[in-house]
């Protein structure tokens, strides 16, 4: 410990050189063999994640090339239908899901711990595993070309047109399966990204002075949570559907072909937010750089951001305006669809009167936030247009949507992107790109957007629908179609130009320095590019702009420095990073971060060969796929060395003063992320009744009888018992009282196979098989469901007692035993509120 | 008549360039570009055009086009021009860079670029060529007075105009929605893939007739239109009379639709169904009130027995064949329903929903090989002799 106040740079930054190698080392690379996939930190893998998405970019982009070439001319023979059907369906899934979000997801891995101020993200093998996931999910879904069988139902998959008698093939199996694979990859990064603004930034980096980046990626991530559950949970029954298991949109067995679409749109609305809320923080990041000035009103846009998240989840029918429903849902929907307007108009003035107040330096990002601004506007207002319902009745479902979805994600969401790599890639590479260069790939995207887009306003408005392969000559098309044909290439070869330009500056361009735009944010005070080791020296944050504001980034009081002690001495031979509080970003205690290790890349490859399963339908593949989930989450969560080494040095005792190493409870990340992970089941619980109620509205499908309440109640008397037992097994747990603890988790371990019985007997008392009618499907998936949760406890209570059993005082026992702690009531609480639904509400009509 | 005069340029830009792609595909060179101009600035209206407006659901909504352009041009120029004056108001200056503070990584980080290079280590700035200082550090406190123009612009302004937004679509929806009269003739029309099934009934009920892919309206008169699907989604679109409602599998949708004037209205498919949904169109023929009349009668009328021996041949062929299987043909025992009703097709303007004309020779070519007309369509070729075909062809004109 030093004595006295640490009041110059040299006494709080000063290390040795030995401590400075420690350091890098255990930060540093993976040691081989199979170096390249034991990576787990976040600045190699989010390099790996950001390359593929943006393989997949030019890959969707090549696509809609091949389209436009077959729309140039009428009656075109380029490609034949079912290429082009297909070609249009992967185009827009590959953008979607392929694209976009893992590319913010993993722009976000890599800048928001140093725009943080951190070490890491808070789960760095989860991080990979998401990473590996999504390859997999990506090549999985693409494989399909291979076989010549891609999907081709549309992006947005509308049964009956999706179902196994309408789609026989296993195309949309590809589409169903992986997607799903790629969903739950973002849903991961999600948490993580959550976990990682909410807690793990830099002391003194109080909510009102995050970037808003980070404020984005902070509504990003929650938007992501809501959104993607009900769509996992849509292709989820649709799957089931598909194999034949369940009739939830079969029309004839009491299905409804709409509830899809209000699945998909429930998720599909905040998608397009979803994109874009990312790209609007970038510009308010990068805008007041390049303006010389902070920006206009940050919590107006920071409140503006979160807005719009909200009021994104009230507009999703808009995209059923004419599927024939009742004037008061299509007012109150028109009305939200006019209402998001007024966010995104409070932002944009912000962004005017930043540029407005400040000394704009016009280097190429400033010229693409330009371009943003301006394109953006021009799919905002006709986004206005489309909302307006009897508008909607013409123009749905033809190119001037078409023309205003690509004002909206290319101007609204690619540009930003493309800002933000001329603004970032310096920091990523060390190298300057060629501003000359970047210029020419400005304008030529710039304009040929324009050529390529506009036309389709008009061809929309003179009757042509969307995707059609073709179209018959004398509709007046033809000169828009062409032009816009000829556009798109232009289009692509000036979106080319990005490579060309960072191919160039890898070989010819002038180093970068620290922090060649002279900003305001943290990654600029790393060196570039930023080491695998990143902030061995913690700074002390003071601003919202520390670049340009703080003298200093020394702690400012003895206190502070003395609290700041364990993070400066001790973690040298394990990863330690730290955890600060949520709102005012005070430190708060010392978390331990795993290092490389092969677990997440096997678990992939379990989660890959699972799905892989269910496509072709083959019970080995699927059940050697979840043999090594299993294996590979025993190896993962197997005591690990340097937990131990990291608790041995650092003594868990808190209140002396120092930081205390979280490995269990409230203040540790897993408590974070169970928190997270028990929101998702609650939005996938919330989806399943809602699509129960929606599928029982009209009186008639309701089931003919009402099932007997009897094993039910008898199933709802255990979940109340296991609730109970596993209250009393983590009171002993905090309480240090080793035998109760056992008794506890002994009791609820042996309640939960009698629950799953229980309800396993409340469906098969009823008769019903799943696929005789919508209702008997969603019965038996609702039930289901609770079969997840327990599949999920049943392993947490048996490693509880195993911890209990052999090592009751390690801490690392007792953070599982919290976690089962919330599932164990969690599950209780899901199959009560399950019981409510299916057995009390059907006697409440 | 609704000015047309403002989309003249589109149009004979439209005109040209197709006559030229004609031109060009016919090898027609020589073909003066004046007649083509001519012929292109014909200001005969588009079949499919939404801003051709010939029914009075299609017209309000023209009129709302009007109206929402002129507030989107309005804003979008509005905010423009506000971005670009900004970004040319005052360019930056020369300056000087304060002291920032750098932490000791850095500074190692320039040590080793120097060592390596041999080159001074680039300063902070460098990507900007020239040092600058962020003007206005202490302006959080002087926000005050643009947050202010912020709000008015970014939220009070686009709250006044969408309410008066909002209200000027509640009631042009009102109008729009409206029903159609309870004594109004109802015309349903079934989605399939990828053709209509249109079904005639009188206001009592009554089934009237049947045909498929052209729908005849008697000019003037609210139709009912009610719409069902029993395979896939589609969306029943002509988009010079009214705005598009999906046809739904488990649901049905009705909407009120009628012409101003005659005249031939060309309708698609507007929800994606399939692989063959760019070729599912449909033609809505608006008549004077006898002549609609007259159609009604002979189409409901059943088919006349062949009275030519090449097509009483093929009539026989037909029935015997896997035709009559699909196809009904309305006076003999063909009562097949998987595919159109072919009582009066020889009557109809085209085959296979708008993918050939109805002619002789497309009639011919749509019996040897559908899939080469519309791959993907869900009739089949039936095998046939050469003599087997001339009848069958024979027959098939003789459907009037």
């Amino acid at each position: 410990m030093s004595t006295g106040t640490p009041s110059t740079r040299e006494s709080y930054f000063a290390a040795g050189r030995d401590r400075e190698r420690d350091f890098e080392r255990t930060w540093g690379a993976a040691a081989p063999p199979l170096a390249w996939f034991k990576e787990v930190n976040n600045i190699p893998i989010a390099l790996r994640y950001m390359g593929v998405a943006f393989a997949f970019l030019f890959t969707g982009g090549f696509m809609a090339l091949l389209m436009r070439i077959q729309l140039a001319l009428p009656e075109n023979e380029f490609l034949d239908p079912s290429t082009y059907n297909q070609l249009f369906t992967m185009h827009g899934t590959t953008m979607m899901f392929l694209f976009v979000i893992p590319f913010i997801e993993a722009m976000a891995n890599y800048f928001l711990p140093l725009l943080l101020g951190t070490r890491d993200l808070p789960f760095p093998r989860f991080t990979t595993l998401a990473f590996w996931t999504f390859l997999w999910g990506g090549l999985l879904v693409y494989s399909s070309f291979l076989f010549g069988v891609a999907p081709d139902g549309g992006w947005f998959a509308y049964v009956p047109l999706t179902n196994r008698t309408h789609s026989p093939g296993i195309g949309m199996d590809f589409w169903d399966i992986g997607l799903s694979v790629a969903e739950i990859a973002a849903m991961g990064a999600a948490a993580e990204l959550i976990v990682a603004i909410l807690r793990m930034r830099a002391p003194g980096q109080a909510l009102h002075r995050l970037p808003v980046f980070a404020w984005a990626m902070l509504v990003f991530a929650f938007m992501v949570i809501f959104a993607f559950t009900p769509l996992i949970v849509g292709t989820a029954m649709l799957e089931l559907d598909r194999k034949g298991l369940t009739s939830f949109f079969v029309p004839e067995a009491g299905g409804e072909p709409l509830l899809w679409q209000h699945l998909f749109w429930i998720f599909g609305h905040p998608e397009v937010y979803i994109m874009f809320i990312p790209a609007v923080g970038l510009v308010s990041q990068i805008l007041p750089v390049f303006a010389r000035r902070p920006l206009v009103g940050y919590p107006l846009v920071v409140l503006s951001l979160i807005a719009t998240g909200f009021l994104s989840f009230g507009l999703w029918v808009h995209h059923m305006f004419t599927t024939g429903l009742s004037p008061t849902s299509m007012g109150f929907f028109a009305a939200v669809s006019l209402l998001i307007a007024i966010p995104t108009g409070v932002q944009m003035f912000a962004w005017i009167a930043t540029i407005w107040k400040g000394r704009p330096v016009w280097r190429t990002p400033l010229m693409f936030i330009a371009g943003f601004l301006i394109i953006f506007v021009m799919g905002g207002v006709t986004g206005t247009m489309v909302g307006a319902v009897p508008y909607d009745y013409q123009v749905h479902d033809t190119y001037f949507v078409v023309a205003h979805f690509h004002y909206v994600l290319i101007g609204g969401v690619v540009f930003p992107f493309f800002a933000t790599a001329y603004y970032w890639l310096p920091k990523i590479t060390g190298r300057l790109l060629s501003e000359r260069l970047g210029k020419w790939n400005f304008w030529i995207m710039f304009v040929s957007f324009h050529v390529t887009f506009f036309p389709m306003h008009i061809a929309g408005l003179l009757g042509m629908p969307r995707r059609i392969y073709t179209f018959d000559a004398g509709l007046g098309w033809e000169p828009y179609n062409l032009v816009s044909s000829i556009g798109a290439w232009g289009f692509g070869i000036g979106a080319t130009l990005l490579l060309v330009n960072l191919v160039w500056s890898l070989r010819r361009g002038r180093p970068a320095g620290a922090n060649p735009w002279n900003a305001d944010t943290l990654e600029w005070w790393e060196p570039s590019p930023p080491p695998n080791a990143q902030f061995m020296y913690i700074p002390f944050v003071r601003s919202r702009h520390p670049l340009w504001e703080q003298e200093s980034f020394e702690p400012e009081s003895a206190e502070e420095a003395e609290r700041m002690e364990p993070m400066r001495a001790a973690p040298r031979t394990w990863r330690g990073a730290l955890l600060v509080s949520a709102l005012d970003g005070k430190p708060l205690a010392v978390a331990w971060m795993p290092g490389p290790t092969l677990w997440p890349v096997i678990m992939s490859v379990g989660f890959l060969a699972t799905f892989v399963g269910a496509l072709v339908e083959n019970a080995w593949i699927a059940g050697a796929g979840l043999t090594v989930i299993a294996v590979s989450l025993l190896g993962w969560f197997w005591p690990n060395e340097g937990q131990e080494k990291a608790m041995a040095e650092f003594g868990l005792a808190s209140g002396e003063g120092g930081l205390p190493l979280a490995i269990a409870g409230p203040r540790s990340n897993g408590y974070w992320a169970m928190w997270i992970f028990l929101v998702v089941m609650s939005v996938a619980l919330a989806t399943i009744i809602a699509a129960y109620y929606y599928l029982g509205d009209d009186g008639e499908r309701l089931p003919a009888a009402i099932p007997d309440t009897g094993t039910a109640m008898w199933a709802s008397v255990a979940a109340l018992a296991l609730a109970a037992a596993t209250y009393w097994m983590a009171r002993a747990m905090r309480r240090r009282q080793a035998w109760s603890w056992r008794i506890g988790s002994a009791a609820a371990l042996v309640l939960v196979p009698v629950l799953a019985w229980l309800t396993g007997r409340a469906w098969t008392d009823t008769g019903l098989t799943a696929v005789e009618s919508a209702y008997a499907s969603i019965f038996v998936t609702m039930i289901g469901f609770n079969w997840v949760l327990i599949a999920v406890l049943l392993p947490m209570m048996l490693f509880t007692l195993v911890w209990a059993i052999m090592r009751p005082a390690d801490v690392r026992g007792h953070g599982l035993a919290w976690l089962t702690e919330l599932q164990g009531y969690y599950t209780a609480a899901s199959w009560l509120l399950t019981a409510a639904v299916l057995y009390l509400s059907p006697r409440l009509w | 008549m609704p000015d047309r005069s403002w989309h003249s340029v589109p149009r004979c830009a439209t005109r040209l360039v197709a006559a030229a792609v004609r031109a060009a595909r016919s090898r027609a060179y020589l073909t003066p570009l004046a007649g083509l101009a001519l012929v292109a600035c014909r200001a005969d209206p588009l079949p499919q055009s939404t801003l051709d407006a010939a029914g009075p659901d299609a017209r309000i909504i023209l009129q709302m086009h009007w109206v929402l352009t002129a507030i989107a041009t309005l804003v979008s120029i509005g905010i423009i021009a506000a971005t670009v004056i900004a970004l040319r108001r005052r360019r930056s200056e020369r300056g000087t860079a304060p002291p920032l503070p750098l932490a000791p990584s850095v500074f190692a980080e320039h040590e080793e670029t120097r060592r390596r290079t041999g080159e001074p280590a680039p300063q902070v700035g460098a990507g900007m060529d020239e040092p600058f200082t962020p003007v206005e550090l202490d302006a959080p406190q002087r926000d005050g007075g643009v947050l202010k123009l912020v709000l008015a612009g970014g939220a009070v302004f686009p709250a006044v105009v969408l309410v008066g937004l909002f209200v000027y679509v509640m009631v042009v929806l009102a109008e729009v929605d409206r029903p159609a009269p309870a004594d109004a003739l109802t015309i349903e029309v079934t989605g399939r893939q990828f053709w209509w099934e249109v079904h005639y009934y009188d206001a009592a009920g009554r089934r009237l007739l049947e045909t498929a892919n052209e729908i005849h309206i008697p000019v003037g008169e609210e139709v009912r239109v009610r719409l069902r699907s029993p395979d896939v989604i589609h969306s029943f679109w002509v988009p010079r009379l009214a705005g598009k409602l999906d046809m739904i599998p488990g649901r049905t949708n009705e909407f009120a639709i009628s012409a101003d004037s005659s005249g031939v209205y060309r309708g698609q498919c507007a929800e994606y169904c399939g692989v063959q949904h760019a070729k599912m169109a449909m033609l809505l023929v608006a008549q004077a009130p006898d002549e609609f009349a007259a159609w009604m009668e002979a189409q409901a009328a059943d088919a006349v027995p062949a009275a030519d021996p090449l097509a009483a041949r093929g009539e026989a062929v037909f029935l015997a064949s896997a035709c009559a299987a699909c196809h009904a043909v309305r006076g003999t025992p063909a009562t097949g329903d998987l595919g159109p009703d072919l009582t009066h097709v020889a009557s109809r303007r085209t085959l296979a929903a708008l993918a050939i004309p109805n002619t002789r020779g497309h009639m011919g070519g749509w019996l040897v090989n559908p899939q080469a007309i519309k791959p993907g369509a869900h009739m089949p070729a039936v095998p046939m002799t050469r003599e087997e075909f001339d009848a069958v062809l024979a027959y098939m004109m003789s459907l009037r």
